[in-house]
């Protein structure tokens, strides 16, 4: 067999260069920064730093802050990726019965995709504002007293709110695409074979969907974890005192607030160690359990 | 087993296109019926809509005794193969063929008999932990009808399942599917656009055209007896030659010949099958032969008889040149049709 290629080494590299330079700039050179300036501890005020080894690390595995918050985290991306995933499916099964009006009822719900997380965190501050909220007023209704931003709760339902408002369309486009693809004939075939549409959606139609459902629960909890800093950012306004944050907002808040940047390198290095777990996760599983063809 | 009746059944999709035309005729109890047609004609839709894939306009269907206009497709005891064989990507060939079964509360050591029985008559045993991914076209096609003929149900529904196989194990799965039908002998309704199919399978085949059911008979009378134009052109290969004629006096008039005689007058459409003409030195035709077919055990002759094109059938000892040839025709042979409707007269 004839294969295409290069036979010198320099022309790719040269080709390449271009990618390279940008992943190394962007992605390399940051993360060596970081993961150095982790065993520092640097000056607040930029007068050199000190050499303290895994001190910054331990100092975080100690922390009963640093504990709550991962706790936090943990809790909001369960409840943002569950929620986000389960209403999308929800909506997509819906939608897919009526193939006709899908296609404007994907691109409606496709607007919301557009709005930048900062923007979603507005709106839900909006619609929680204290004296005119639309939502404050409907908890007021039932005698409840909203407040985002002091009770605790209140904000954080707040920021699942959001954050799962936000995602659901890109997760509906995506269920949505993988109903469709499922040829019709299969599901004819499940109509004859089972009388019970419940049974029909738990044995054909929803295994059929994992490997699209696996490929969205990565992404959903990726999101969770990192994109919903906007919204975060924006619900607690900057004002973390005793509100909900998640451990990127902390990196955030405790190198860019509290100056101290050897300790958000260790939590920075921390979230990077989650990431390459969740990618190798990603790639073993999705290649090798959920394919059918 | 069960007889289906089709009452005054008609179709019209949403948009409007009326697929199927007012339609009445009942296949028999234990009957294998072959709905053949061209592309389009609504084969697919009718069958259709017997499994309850597709509402039905007007009209009442009944399996057996009962009107199942309004069962759901689970509940209506009918078993279908897909032209595609809709296996579940997901399941073992196991998992497939039981699956109805599991559904309907059967016990699972009953399901796993059954199976197994199943695959055994299908020669798939050594497959019943495979994917359908891992399957030949064939095997998936075998695990089709295993998951149709576990159920044991009153009906079987064929929408064209051989179509995707090549030549040879078509002719191979055809002669099975049949001698399943016999074996189990469960009403069968089986929808294909290959004429050859519908003749070899068939106990009854229906003719469609347009969403009319144009002519429904064994395959003998439809071969020999066409209802109409269209049935004699569409079965049969090469098709049944059609010729202008007239009625003359009484008497039926073919390129100044007399065919003896018929009650109608004017001009007609006259059918000969090409296996109907015979070379005959003392034959009342002269056909122009310009091209000659050969096929191993017999030859095609095309030419013209007059200004028309005909096609003759003739054993491979016979003569095999191009020019003038005299034909005589068999006695009984002519088909006469309407010049206008296409009817037979
Ligand atoms: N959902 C639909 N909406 C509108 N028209 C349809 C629909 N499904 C089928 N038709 C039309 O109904 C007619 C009959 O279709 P059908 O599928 O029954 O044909 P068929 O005889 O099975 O053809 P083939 O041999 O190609 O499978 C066709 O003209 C087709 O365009
Ligand atoms: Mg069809």
């Amino acid at each position: 067999m004839k294969r295409a290629g290069f036979t010198t080494v320099s022309l790719p590299v040269f080709l390449l260069l271009p990618q390279l330079v940008i992943i190394a700039v962007f992605f390399y050179w940051p993360t060596v920064v970081a993961l150095q300036s982790s065993f520092y501890l640097q000056d607040p005020f930029g007068f050199g730093s000190t050499f303290v080894g895994l001190q910054n690390y331990a100092d975080l595995f100690t922390s009963r802050e640093y504990h709550r918050i991962a706790s936090f985290t943990v809790v909001f991306s369960v409840l943002v990726t569950f929620f986000s995933l389960a209403i999308a499916l929800l909506l997509a099964v819906k939608a897919d019965k009526i193939l006709r009006g899908a296609k404007t009822y994907r691109t409606l719900l496709m607007w919301v995709y557009a709005v930048a997380p900062p923007v979603a965190g507005f709106i839900a501050v909006i619609m929680f504002n204290q004296s005119w909220g639309p939502l404050t007023q409907f908890f007021g209704m039932f005698n409840y007293t909203y407040l985002v931003g002091v009770n605790f709760n209140d904000t954080a339902f707040a920021m699942v709110l959001a954050s799962v408002w936000k995602q659901v369309p890109v997760n509906f486009i995506f269920f949505l695409s993988g109903l469709q693809s499922i040829p019709r004939s299969v599901r004819e075939a499940a109509l004859i074979d089972n009388a019970s549409a419940m049974g029909r959606f738990w044995d054909v139609t929803f295994p059929l969907l994992a490997p699209t459902g696996f490929f969205l629960l990565i992404i959903n909890i990726t999101y969770s974890l990192f994109d919903t800093f906007g919204i975060v950012d924006t619900v607690v306004k900057g004002e973390p005192g005793n509100n909900p944050m998640t451990l990127v907002y902390k990196v955030y808040v405790d190198g860019f607030r509290g100056n101290d940047l050897g300790g958000s390198s260790a939590q920075s290095v921390i979230l990077m160690v989650l990431v390459l777990a969740l990618t190798i996760f990603q790639f073993r599983l999705i290649d090798r359990r959920i394919h059918y063809t | 087993m069960a007889q289906v009746q089709f009452n005054s059944i008609t179709k019209t999709y949403p948009n409007g296109f009326e697929a199927l035309k007012p339609t009445n005729f009942t296949i028999k109890e234990g009957e294998f019926a072959v709905l053949v047609g061209p592309s389009g004609c609504g084969k697919s839709t009718l069958l259709r809509m017997v499994a309850g894939l597709e509402d039905i306009t007007a009209g009442d269907l009944s399996i057996g005794t009962r009107v199942v206009n309004h069962v759901d497709p689970a509940d209506r005891d009918i078993a279908m193969v897909f032209q595609n064989y809709a296996l579940y990507p997901h399941m073992t060939v196991r998992k497939n063929i039981g699956y109805g079964l599991k559904n309907r509360g059967t016990a699972k050591s009953e399901i796993a008999r059954k199976v197994d029985e199943a695959a055994a008559m299908l020669n798939l045993t050594p497959y019943l932990e495979s994917k359908p991914s891992q399957l030949s076209g064939g095997q998936r096609q075998r695990v089709a009808m295993g998951r149709a003929i576990v159920r044991d149900p009153a009906l079987f529904l064929f929408d064209e399942p051989l179509s995707n196989l090549d030549a040879k194990l078509r002719n191979q799965m055809r002669i099975e599917i049949k001698a399943l039908q016999r074996r189990l002998g469960v009403t069968s309704i089986y929808v294909t656009h290959d004429q050859v199919e519908a003749m070899t399978m068939a106990d009854r085949i229906i003719v469609m055209n347009e969403g009319r059911v144009e002519q429904i008979g064994t395959p003998a009378q439809v071969y020999h007896n066409p209802a109409t134009t269209f049935v004699a052109s569409f079965m049969g290969a090469p098709p049944m030659n059609l010729l202008p004629a007239v009625v003359d006096g009484g008497q039926v008039m073919l390129e100044g010949v007399s065919f003896g005689p018929a009650p109608h007058r004017g001009k007609v459409i006259a059918g000969i099958r090409p296996e109907d003409f015979s070379p005959d030195p003392e034959g009342d035709l002269t056909i122009h032969v310009d091209l000659v077919e050969e096929l191993g055990a017999h030859r095609l002759l095309h030419g013209k008889l007059g200004e028309e094109a005909v096609t003759v059938h003739v054993a491979n000892e016979s003569v095999a040149q191009t020019g003038p040839l005299r034909v005589g025709v068999k006695p009984d042979a002519l088909c006469l049709f309407d010049a206008v409707e296409g009817n037979r007269i």
